[in-house]
């Protein structure tokens, strides 16, 4: 009874919205973040390491590969997003096969994002001790065994929260992405949102975002606090 | 078990060459606890690192347990490593891992089984007196337990020897005492040959058994530490000799008392080795017809046995003073007239 009530209020105060289209839309824009977030964070796990065991007076030194990844990583951190998804508009072609739909989202998404959470990465380890890789040399750990037994685990909590912080920057990502018909709760406001000059769906929409990025947020403290044991 | 020849170490360094290290030779021999002491920037924690290849030479050879360091493939380098333990200043513990999986850490890099790796942290645990401790996390440790963490990971994979870099310069006296015993211990249990550096003298006069000196990337003496205690021959050596064996305000002290009348004599008395025992002052008093005052005094344990210096005011007459000189001397006991005739 008095949840019928409540819908119809709802359904009152947003005449415009269509739920159905809404929780569609939500779906796609959760999907797309999660799904570039894994990558990304492959990815950006890969460049930071790279980053970090490259520069100067660490792992593997190597002036060259250190350049060059920073090179690429300050350039695709640099493009403004929305000009990145469509220079990458023939790219996303030959490798997605479609422009249509959320998967054509991922190629920007990702390669917005992880040069974002490289630096990140990098930040992180270098936060480490340079003592404690010392220590592990000194019991004669290699390289393989300081990168997974001590850099990452150590870094843990830091590598997190820049997890969380991009997260969030995903979600904002993807509402740009509605650009392209990429779908998700940024296309939706737009198109049907602004366009159609029907102000409730971009009111729902812009809620339903903050009610993402709070909820992740929520989450990756929580997770960055159980893991800090500093 | 340590030989070194010629070791050089060079930095090149924005302001030019640094020398940290310069042509050193240096033996050490198993089972003895071998101080390093100078003040910071001598080169102290360039040398120990270069005892285990964490700095590779400039020039010149290091020799650990039969193993030429610098010839090692990096496998063979790893392996070595595994033998020499190493344990540093600010601990350097994992701080994501509790205390037992920070001692179970050099196993798992050495690989050994679970079960065994286990076991072997429960021993050291029980060795190094951190009972109850092992489900804690290193934030949650004081400074001392810390680095008694730290010893036993270091001997986990059982090392022939052990390397401290300032081991206890970050700890509280009473701390550091409990650490340097603890280091002891273990030298005695385990036979492990021991490098500590320093720049503090008392712990030198604690736990070494020999001591070098260094200065400026060159090692200036060497020796037993009561050789070097009673002969400091280099003035940075006596300076560090000072620093245990004369009370701190032994001079105004002094002064004070002279400048005060009624005190014929004043005698530095200065103990090496085994003659502290002897109820010195006790015969003097009774054996001669003289007043005996203990001004100041300072023994000091060490290895190899007591040292330290007593300063007595005494009075009475002239020849009965002199005789109380001989008998001193008799006892070999340095003694040195620092006021009266
Ligand atoms: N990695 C390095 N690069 C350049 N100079 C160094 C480096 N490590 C040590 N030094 C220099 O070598 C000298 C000896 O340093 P160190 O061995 O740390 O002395 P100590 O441990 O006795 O204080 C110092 O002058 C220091 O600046
Ligand atoms: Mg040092």
């Amino acid at each position: 009874m008095s949840s019928s009530l409540f819908s119809l209020a709802f359904v009152r105060l947003f005449p415009n919205v269509n739920w159905s289209n809404m929780y569609d839309a939500t779906y796609e824009t959760l999907h797309m973040s999660f799904i570039a977030l894994i990558f990304t964070f492959i990815f950006g796990i890969f460049l930071g390491l790279v980053l970090f065991l490259t520069a100067k007076g660490n792992l593997w030194e190597n002036k060259v590969i250190y350049g060059i990844t920073a090179f690429f990583v300050n350039v695709f951190r640099s493009i403004p997003f929305i000009i990145l998804i469509v220079l990458l508009i023939p790219f996303t072609r030959v490798i997605v096969g479609t422009m249509l739909g959320p998967s054509a989202a991922l190629p920007a998404l990702i390669i917005g994002a992880a040069p974002f959470y490289a630096r990140m990465v990098e930040i992180a380890l270098r936060e480490i001790d340079k003592g404690v890789i010392e220590a592990s040399k000194s019991m004669g750990a290699s390289n393989a065994q300081i990168i997974f037994k001590v850099l990452l685990p150590e870094a843990m909590p830091a590598l997190v929260s820049g997890l969380t912080v991009t997260a969030i920057a995903l979600v904002s990502y993807t509402a740009m992405a509605g650009v392209i018909g990429a779908g998700g709760l940024g296309d939706l406001a737009y198109r049907e949102g602004f366009q159609r000059r029907q102000t409730d769906i971009t009111f729902v929409a812009t809620v339903i975002v903050l009610v993402i990025v709070f909820i992740v947020q929520l989450i990756g403290d929580l997770i960055t606090n159980k893991l800090d044991k500093r | 078990m340590i030989s070194l020849s010629d070791l050089v170490k060079t930095f090149h360094t924005r302001d030019g060459k640094v020398t940290a290290v310069d042509h050193i030779q240096l033996t050490i021999d198993e089972g003895e606890i071998f101080g390093i002491i100078g003040y910071s920037g001598a080169g102290k924690s360039t040398l120990i690192r270069l005892l285990n290849m964490l700095e590779t030479p400039t020039s010149g050879e290091v020799v650990v347990a039969g193993k030429n360091m610098g010839r090692l493939t990096k496998q063979q380098l790893r392996e070595a490593r595994q033998e020499i333990g190493m344990i540093f200043q600010h601990f350097n513990l994992l701080w994501s891992r509790t205390v037992k999986e920070n001692i179970a850490f050099p196993l798992e890099i050495k690989g050994v089984p679970k079960a065994e790796r286990e076991k072997r942290v429960n021993e050291l645990i029980s060795l190094v007196g951190l009972d109850g401790r092992g489900g804690s996390y290193p934030s949650q440790l004081s400074g001392g337990q810390k680095q008694r963490v730290g010893i036993a990971r270091a001997l986990a994979n059982n090392p022939k020897v052990l390397l401290c870099d300032e081991a206890t310069s970050a700890l509280d006296p009473k701390t550091t005492d409990s650490i340097l015993e603890l280091l002891v211990d273990i030298n005695k249990k385990l036979g492990l040959t021991i490098v500590l550096i320093t720049h503090e003298m008392h712990v030198i006069r604690k736990i070494c058994h020999r001591v070098a000196v260094m200065e400026h990337g060159k090692i200036v003496e060497q020796g037993p530490v009561l050789d070097v205690f009673k002969r400091p021959r280099e003035q940075m050596t006596k300076e560090f000799v000072k620093q245990v064996t004369e009370p701190e305000e032994t001079e105004e002290t002094l002064k004070h008392l002279f400048g005060a009348d009624g005190i014929g004599h004043v005698l530095q008395l200065t103990f090496v080795g085994g003659d502290a025992k002897k109820p010195l002052i006790n015969d003097i008093i009774r054996t001669f017809d003289v007043t005996v005052n203990i001004l100041q005094g300072k023994i000091s344990q060490t290895q190899n046995g007591p040292y330290g210096s007593l300063f007595i005011g005494v009075e009475g007459d002239r020849q009965e003073v002199q005789k109380v000189l001989e008998y001193i001397r008799e006892k070999h006991v340095s003694v040195e007239v620092i006021h009266g005739e």
